[in-house]
């Protein structure tokens, strides 16, 4: 997309009027490390759904069923706060391009 | 016919705020402004107006609760002097960045320290790039006049940005004068209906506002508020000629008196140019070409009208009731500024003077028109800095 010059901001001093355009921002992009989803280590505690600052957990019918990577940035605490089953966690993290 | 009364500047802009009839009235009341509030806090308790007042615990807060109320949609008003001001300073450029256009009566005073209360335009001086409009008053009468016009201004939809009417404390604002008020259905009329811009109370339209806008696209935020300073001067004038059909007293960018053929000048703001101007007359009866240019509309400089008025004056100084430490008084630098432009340039000196409320007499003025009659005739100034009326 071109960037606007200054006569197309919107007037009215930096106000946006789409509202809840966040989602078009690809904050994915920032990502260096990939969280990846163990099914079989998975008990449903929605910890990391709880935890995820970018609301980027996607669940179906109130059970963690993956991740958005538009909008994960890859920090990690959803790893950390699973506590997946017998010792195995059950979201790892992977570095990007690996 | 209007009515004639005998009030204090506070008074009169406290009645001026009355007749506006803002939706929002945020203050933490200051000397020398605090009459401002007290009359006005006053006219909320007896239902005379509409405004919901907000007491707050400082004036930071005092202006941030401006900046929501001005958010949610609300025509806003406020008063401060001095640390209350400097004490807004962060939140100035937050009113102005966001294109919220408050109304703000200052009441100039000295800033600490030392501590001191009395009038000098120290406090404005130092809110001079905070994005705000500013007028500048020389008595009572024009206080009112430039809190009525203020909104007019402020709320143009070419301009849309925050205003301070500025008059001198105790000097203006403690002294009582004869003045006139409009009829509050006059006013009422003049300012008209406030539209807010983006109001966050249209629930209907869910909006963000104060986001985060980084370096790709910071320039053209402020590219777009220096857009909008850059028509306030055409939106003031042609405020000014409305009220002026109105109230029969004409307004300009400033005030030029008997400057059409004069050698010496005095540029001077604020209440010490009533001062002056007798100062001037009483020379002008003895044959001396001199003359006073006045400024009243401080942020937007109007540089070039200013550069025009002062052609073909020969010696000019430029009085400052504030002082760049350091530097050249605020408003010299301006007028500087102005003439840099102009082929033939007059000889040019700064005084500072009455910091703190220190009396500028008749007596004062004069003696720097002497000095200035000895620069038209010889082209030569002996100093071109310096504060007056200070003991050795
Ligand atoms: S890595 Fe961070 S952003 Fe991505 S899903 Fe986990 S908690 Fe959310
Ligand atoms: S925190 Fe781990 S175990 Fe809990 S739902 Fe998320 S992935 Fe499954």
């Amino acid at each position: 997309m071109k960037p606007k010059g200054w006569k197309d901001l919107t007037p009215g001093g930096g106000v946006i009027l789409e509202a809840g355009n966040a989602d078009e921002y690809n904050t994915g992009s920032w990502r260096a490390f990939r969280p990846e989803w163990k099914e079989e280590n998975c008990i449903q505690c929605l910890f990391c759904w709880v935890f995820c600052p970018d609301s980027a957990v996607i669940t179906k019918d109130g059970k963690m069923t993956g991740f958005d990577y538009k909008h994960c940035k890859g920090c990690g605490v959803c790893a950390y706060e699973c506590p997946g089953k017998k010792g195995q966690k059950a979201i790892v993290m992977v570095e990007e391009g690996k | 016919m209007a009515k004639a009364v005998a009030v204090t500047g506070n008074q009169a802009v406290a009645e001026a705020l009355r007749q506006i009839d803002p939706d929002v009235c945020a203050a933490y009341p200051i000397t020398p402004s605090t009459e401002i509030m007290q009359r006005f806090a006053a006219f909320v308790a007896d239902g005379d107006v509409n405004t919901i007042l907000v007491t707050v615990e400082s004036e930071h807060s005092a202006m941030s609760a401006c900046i929501g109320a001005a958010a949610a949609g609300g025509r806003v008003v406020t008063a401060t002097s001095s640390q209350g001001l400097a004490l807004m300073w962060e939140m100035l450029y937050i009113a102005s960045g966001m294109r919220f256009p408050i109304l703000m009566a200052l009441v100039n005073r000295a800033l600490s320290a030392p501590i001191n209360i009395h009038g000098d335009h120290s406090d404005g001086m130092g809110a001079r790039d905070a994005g705000w409009i500013q007028l500048y008053s020389e008595n009572a009468q024009e206080a009112y006049d430039n809190t009525i016009q203020a909104l007019r201004i402020a709320e143009h939809m070419d301009i849309r940005l925050p205003i301070m009417t500025c008059m001198d404390g105790f000097i203006i604002s403690h002294s009582i004068e004869r003045m006139e008020y409009l009829k509050d259905e006059e006013v009422k009329d003049f300012i008209g209906e406030y539209k807010a811009l983006n109001p966050l109370l249209d629930i209907d339209n869910p909006k963000t506002i104060g986001a985060l806008v980084l370096p790709d696209y910071f320039m053209e935020h402020k590219k777009a508020q220096a857009d909008a300073m850059g028509k306030v001067k055409a939106v003031v004038l042609d405020v000014a000629e409305r009220f002026g059909k109105l109230s029969g007293r004409s307004y300009g960018l400033f005030e030029d008196y008997r400057l059409g053929d004069a050698d010496i000048t005095l540029v001077i703001m604020g209440s010490a140019a009533g001062t002056a101007k007798d100062v001037i007359d009483d020379l002008r009866n003895r044959g001396i070409k001199a003359g006073l240019l006045k400024p009243r509309l401080f942020r937007p400089f109007p540089y070039e009208e200013i550069a025009d008025a002062l052609k073909g004056v020969k010696a000019i100084c430029v009085m400052d009731r504030a002082d760049s430490s350091g530097g050249y008084g605020p408003l010299f630098m301006e007028i500087s500024s102005a003439l840099i432009h102009i082929k033939e340039r007059p000889v040019m000196i700064n005084k500072v003077y009455g910091l703190g409320g220190r009396d500028f007499l008749p007596e004062h003025a004069e003696t720097v028109l002497n000095e200035l009659a000895e620069i038209a005739n010889t082209g030569k100034a002996k100093t071109f800095k310096e504060y007056i009326t200070v003991r050795e």
